[in-house]
């Protein structure tokens, strides 16, 4: 990694250089109703829309590569039978301006299985290999467990990652062009100061962390509790509305339909993202439901992201970032879930 | 209008097809003529044999009725009776015709006399509690909404001509809440109704910054318990719950259970 250093003033013509692309970046959207600010990732055509000291996205970066929502593919009746036409939906690359390391580590979690796996996902791939990220380091919020999951920094997956240290930024540089990039605005290589400003500003900022889970053979545990009551009272609380699903930057789980026009001469192929805590996640032809209780849905969403995902990937499929606690109305967070389950409540 | 309608080659009935409506609005029969860009493949898809709103000629057999309304008074019970009796498949159309809809606000007041002489005055009309539909006749299927959303009856018509299973989204609108990646609005301290109510409007309201009134009835297994729960930590009275649960209908029996906590389900309606 090569690591550079530059005044503050020089990230507008950062921008500049690269707003001949399409840029995405974290925006305020207003307040909540207790005055606190809330941020959205969005389009931005202007430097100065760009909120880089935003504490955290309501919803992650995940709609930019993997949509809500996608056509996969239409078909049309012809005089000589039919076509199939197939538009992976990528039109241009994609600046990132501006991603904590959790939303980062996300990606490169969605990637195991997206885009290293076997049968590699056109869609997300073409979506993920154009996009240039500048990520940005960040300030832990109430909810914020990253360092629990060991994704409170990002060691790749990214171009370039920018840190705070007063009046300059201090860059790491992760590819090519994000080195070239930089070559044009004017920075230099970081003094011995600048050095252990940066390791103090990293080693203050991992000491601000206030929620936590314990991960220790939590694998090993959640196969132990499987039978737990705690699953019950949390199912309880349950509005089995996938809200959780649908802000976490690294569910990927989605149904596809197939519906025929109103004209009965073109069809389309669409994915929608789904969420295992929805009451009908589970069920199959025929109308039987494998997980009919939001107890045993709510269950296994933890089993897929703390046990099932780590036994095959080594990893877990939860990056901390909180989102799903904070947005949850019946107040479910991980670090409570996974503490009770552990016996810990 | 093409001769014969054909779907992959095979060719397909063309579906007669009439609209009706009781004590209603008939919003949700002008949703249907709303849209010009599909109206002609709509048109073209079913064979239209009495449509008020949009003709003026009738018949009486068809293998579809769409009844938009609820019923009001004992006419319509009447007419209802008949139409289920010409048709092979009867639709309640709109929040109306499954729950009663708007009309069944009217129920919540215990006196009906004193409800007939706020509203009419010296000139009383025949009246009685408000019904759904399936209070009277069999309903096969239901489309939820108040009013429905076009783009919805357009997909469950083509479905029912080319013999697809009808599917209605079980889960509540939460879910195409966030897809549509809006702020909760419960964060913006408004309430909603949207974690126990059926989607498949696309967030409508919520989408437009306005909470969800629950028009489309509860969703499956909806956990009405906990949104109370949530609706007071946010700071809403059991007065703003109720306002909301009774005003389409579908949440009947949950405003009942809020109103004597004891009783779970009252027998609330005297069948007539
Ligand atoms: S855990 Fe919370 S956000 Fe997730 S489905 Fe249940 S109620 Fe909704
Ligand atoms: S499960 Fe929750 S905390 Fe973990 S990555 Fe998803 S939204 Fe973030
Ligand atoms: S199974 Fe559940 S937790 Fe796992 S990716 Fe799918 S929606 Fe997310
Ligand atoms: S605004 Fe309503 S529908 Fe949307 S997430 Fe909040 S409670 Fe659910
Ligand atoms: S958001 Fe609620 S009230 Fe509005 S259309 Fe949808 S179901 Fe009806």
């Amino acid at each position: 990694m090569i690591f550079k250093v530059f005044k503050k003033q020089e990230l507008a013509r950062l921008y500049e250089l690269l707003a001949v692309n399409v840029i995405v970046g974290p925006v305020a959207k207003g307040n909540d109703r207790n005055g606190k600010p809330l941020y959205d990732f969005d389009v931005v055509y202007d430097f100065d829309e760009l909120a880089l000291d935003y504490t955290q996205t309501v919803h992650s970066p995940k709609r930019f590569v993997l949509p809500y929502q996608e056509t996969l593919s239409t078909f049309a009746i012809t005089r000589e039978g039919w076509e199939k036409h197939v538009d992976i939906n990528v039109y241009r690359p994609l600046v990132f301006f501006g991603m904590h390391a959790c939303d980062i580590n996300a990606l490169n979690k969605l990637d195991l299985v997206l885009a290293q796996s076997t049968y590699p996902n056109p869609y997300y791939m073409g979506k993920r290999k154009n996009l240039f990220i500048i990520g940005i380091d960040c300030n832990p919020e109430p909810q914020c467990f990253c360092r629990s999951m060991g994704t409170d920094s990002a060691i790749h997956g990214f171009d370039l990652f920018l840190t705070d240290l007063g009046g300059k930024y201090f860059a790491e540089i992760l590819s090519a062009t994000a080195f070239d990039l930089l070559s044009q605005i004017k920075c230099t290589d970081p003094s011995a100061k600048e050095l252990a400003l940066y390791k103090h500003t990293t080693k203050e900022k991992s000491t601000r962390y206030t929620a936590t889970v314990d991960t220790s053979d939590l694998t090993k545990i959640l196969d132990l509790e499987f039978e737990s009551t705690a699953w019950d009272a949390w199912g309880e609380k349950c509005l089995s509305c996938g809200t959780c699903a649908n802000v976490c930057p690294t569910c990927y789980c989605y149904g596809v339909e197939e519906h025929v026009d109103l004209d009965l001469q073109h069809a389309n192929k669409t994915k929608s993202l789904h969420s295992c805590n929805l009451i009908d996640f589970a069920k199959v032809a025929g109308g039987h439901n494998f997980r009919p209780t939001s107890a045993s849905r709510l269950k296994y969403r933890y089993y897929h992201k703390h046990r099932g995902f780590v036994e095959a990937f080594e990893e877990s499929l939860c990056v901390g970032c909180g989102r799903c606690g904070a947005a949850c109305l019946a107040d479910i967070t991980p670090p409570a879930v996974i503490a009770s389950v552990r016996g810990k409540e | 209008m093409s001769p014969q309608l054909s779907y992959l080659g095979v060719p397909l009935a063309r579906p007669k097809v009439g609209f009706f409506e009781l004590s209603s609005c008939e919003g949700c029969q002008l949703q249907l003529l709303n849209n010009e860009a599909t109206l002609l493949d709509f048109l073209n898809l079913v064979e239209i044999v009495n449509f008020r709103e949009g003709m003026s000629e009738r018949a009486d057999t068809y293998d579809i009725a769409f009844v938009e309304g609820s019923v009001t008074r004992k006419d319509e019970i009447a007419r209802l009776t008949a139409i289920r009796k010409n048709a092979k498949i009867l639709v309640a159309l709109g929040s109306c015709a499954c729950f009663g809809g708007v009309n069944q606000l009217k129920n919540r007041f215990r006196d009906l006399d004193w409800v007939k002489k706020e509203v009419y005055g010296d000139f009383p009309i025949e009246t009685m509690e408000v019904h759904p539909l399936k209070d009277f006749v069999q309903v096969d299927l239901e489309i939820f909404g108040c009013p429905i959303k076009k783009e919805e009856v357009e997909r469950i018509v083509t479905d029912l001509v080319v013999g697809k299973a009808v599917h209605h989204p079980e889960y509540p609108v939460c879910m195409e809440c966030k897809a549509n990646e809006n702020i909760c609005l419960f964060e913006l301290g408004e309430p909603c109704l949207g974690p126990i109510t059926r989607a498949g409007c696309d967030s409508w309201c919520t989408s437009n910054r306005r909470g969800c009134w629950g028009c489309r009835g509860p969703a499956e297994g909806a956990n009405f318990k906990q949104l109370e729960e949530i609706m007071h930590t946010y700071g809403f009275s059991s007065e703003t719950i109720l306002d909301r649960l009774e005003c389409f209908g579908g949440f009947a029996s949950f405003a009942d259970a809020v109103r004597s906590p004891n009783k779970k389900t009252p027998a609330r309606r005297k069948k007539s």
